[in-house]
């Protein structure tokens, strides 16, 4: 290596450019491989309505169906557990479901349902997703003395009152979501995935 | 013949010599030559019989890919195929599930170890830390591992540990769906999992592992009595103090890891689930999206932090817990300010805290582990996540103030 007559400045600006130039690259290189990540085409197009028939659900009887992969319960509630709902306004964090992401305008209403016996919502705890388990039965709980139905989840007991609503001094910071939804045939048939008629 | 023998090793020897001049040298440096302290006792078993593990890990690890399909259709049926019809599948199924388990056993201990004697303090910082990264990559990698079978408790771990993202304010929720490649983990989440199982971190495990040897091997091992045995040197420039690694020690690591693979044998062919510990039930029933199983929790080497996370009221506050409990450890090195190394030089304080510490912790342990319904044992819990992070937030002071006893020169029982 010769080191007489060096052009230090120029050897400096082409150190320099090299490097910004190769970063720059080296950025818009990282783009499809972080992009690679994200759900696919198909993993998109796998969230359509679905429909499911509620004309045989008995008073206090759960079913589960599933919607984009997660599951949705359907409750035919007892009058009892209407009836206690309100009792729990001042044991829960957002009695009135202030949290518009929580569910659409359509059940901002004491019950967060459509019709007031009907609960629909998707059984995915808002802390970290387990699915919390039915205990619809008005009577004490381990977890709770004074339990008035509800739903426990087993990963981190958060609990929910029969309408979704969160209870105070859980982890889950919200009350469940409440999915778009409608009815068809003569209310035989739920549609998740629609919002109904009419409504924003 | 015999001469010819040797002329030939010699031959070979020299062949490579000339060309690689520095093997030699370096084997001298980590093995022949590493002078370590000649008072070593049981807790200096740990760092050979982990990487014993990874050795373990790796090659049962690639022997299970060759029958496990990394699809969420065929995931289950896979393993169970390994371990019904492979021939031999199920020993190098319970080696590897097994291997996971011992693994930890074997970190832990060696952590604790560190903790023990101050292995952690000036010059060995870099050695601690890089530890503390291997450690890290471990839990991610167990995890991973974990979620492979497609079993129950694999679905839901996966579930609510990549939910823990989700705290995150603004970005949680996209960073979620990232990580899943999808909108609840699904076959793109399992694939992805198995890359980064099989081939990206056990190749940043390996680095670290490395790393932290020839960090090791720069500034010399620590000893029970915390003694800096390069103090004192023979004529020759050799710690008075110290003995070759090998062959002293490379024999006193086999006879340990004889004694270490007895007891893995008895778990392997008597209890290779460990009464659920090790595999847990739930994971023997294929992974149902609808339904969560009725009591949920993380494999045993998770389950202190993971009652933490259960105890916090707040999901952001209670994740930040989580993750801070694993980043303070980092900051050992420069929390300790005790004069003493070890434990035996140190004051009443220090044992009493580090002995509450580690009873807190395996505690904590068992509170994750539980239920988790009563809700004594949660206020039980916050006080003992309490007392952690006190442990190492207040560090400073009691190891400042509490007193020591003078340091010897030598360490002790030299001759």
């Amino acid at each position: 290596m010769a080191n007489e007559g060096v052009n230090h400045g120029r050897r400096r600006f082409l150190t320099a450019t090299t490097v910004v130039v190769g970063g720059a690259g080296a950025l818009v290189a990282a783009v499809p491989f972080i992009k690679y990540w994200l759900p696919s085409a198909r993993a998109k197009t796998a969230g359509a309505p679905v429909q499911q028939d509620i004309s045989k659900i008995e008073e206090g009887q759960m079913i589960i169906t599933e919607w984009r992969g997660q599951p949705v319960w359907v409750v035919r509630r007892s009058k009892a557990q209407l009836d206690a709902l309100k009792s729990q306004d001042s044991r829960l964090r957002d009695p009135k479901s202030e949290n518009v992401d929580q569910q659409p305008k359509f059940a901002q209403n004491e019950y967060r349902s459509i019709k007031p016996e009907l609960l629909v919502m998707v059984g995915v705890c808002t802390h970290l997703g387990c699915s919390p388990k039915f205990h619809g039965e008005i009577k004490p709980e381990p977890f709770d003395a004074e339990w008035k139905g509800g739903f426990f989840c087993p990963c981190h007991k958060s609990r929910f009152d029969m309408a979704g609503r969160v209870y105070q001094g859980v982890p889950a910071p919200t009350n469940l979501k409440v999915p778009p939804y409608t009815f068809a045939d003569g209310d035989k048939t739920l549609i998740i995935g629609v919002m109904p008629e009419g409504a924003a | 013949m015999a001469n010819k023998l040797t002329r030939a090793v010699a031959g070979v020897q020299e062949w490579f010599n000339y060309r690689t001049p520095g093997l030699m040298p370096a084997y001298r440096k980590h093995m022949s030559e590493y002078w370590a302290p000649k008072n070593f006792n049981l807790w200096y078993y740990f760092g050979s019989l982990a990487l014993l593990v990874l050795v373990n890990q790796i090659v049962t690890g690639i022997f299970l890919t060759m029958n496990f399909k990394p699809s969420a259709a065929e995931a289950f049926a896979s393993v169970e195929y390994i371990m019904r019809d492979v021939e031999w599948g199920w020993l190098i199924r319970y080696m590897h599930s097994t291997g996971a388990s011992a693994f930890f056993i074997v970190v832990y201990l060696h952590m604790f170890r560190g903790l023990l004697y101050g292995s952690a303090q000036k010059p060995r910082e870099l050695v601690w830390i890089l530890g503390m990264l291997i450690y890290l990559v471990l839990m991610a990698e167990a995890f991973l591992g974990y979620v492979l079978p497609w079993g129950q408790m694999s679905f839901w771990g996966a579930k609510v540990i990549i939910s823990l993202f989700g705290a995150i304010p603004m970005i949680g929720d996209t960073l979620v769906e990232w990580i899943m490649g999808d909108y609840l983990p699904a076959d793109a989440t399992l694939n992805r999992f198995f890359a980064l199982h099989v081939i990206a971190l056990p190749l940043v495990l390996l680095l670290l592992v490395v790393l932290h040897i020839a960090a090791l091997h720069e500034v010399g091992s620590n000893n029970p009595d915390g003694v800096d045995i390069k103090k004192t040197k023979d004529a020759r420039g050799r710690p008075l103090d110290g003995i070759a690694f090998h062959p002293y020690y490379t024999v006193k690591d086999l006879f340990g890891a004889m004694f270490f693979l007895t007891i893995c044998a008895f778990v392997l062919f008597f209890e290779p689930t460990f009464g659920g510990w090790f595999l847990e039930h739930d994971n023997f029933v294929a992974a149902n999206k609808l339904v969560t199983p009725e009591h949920i929790k993380p494999v045993w080497y998770y389950t202190p932090y993971y009652a933490m996370l259960r105890v916090v009221p707040d999901k952001l506050l209670g994740v930040m817990t989580m993750f801070g409990a694993i980043i303070v450890l980092f900051f050992v090195p420069w929390l300790d300010r005790s004069p003493a190394r070890s434990y035996r030089y140190r004051g009443w304080k220090s044992k009493l805290l580090l002995a509450l510490f580690a009873f807190s912790f395996v505690w904590l342990g068992k509170i994750g582990a539980g239920p988790g319904t009563d809700p004594n044992e949660t206020i039980l819990g916050r006080v003992l996540t309490f007392y952690y992070f006190a442990f190492f937030i207040t560090m400073p002071l009691w190891t400042k103030a509490d007193s020591t006893k003078p340091v010897p020169e030598r360490v002790k029982m030299h001759d």
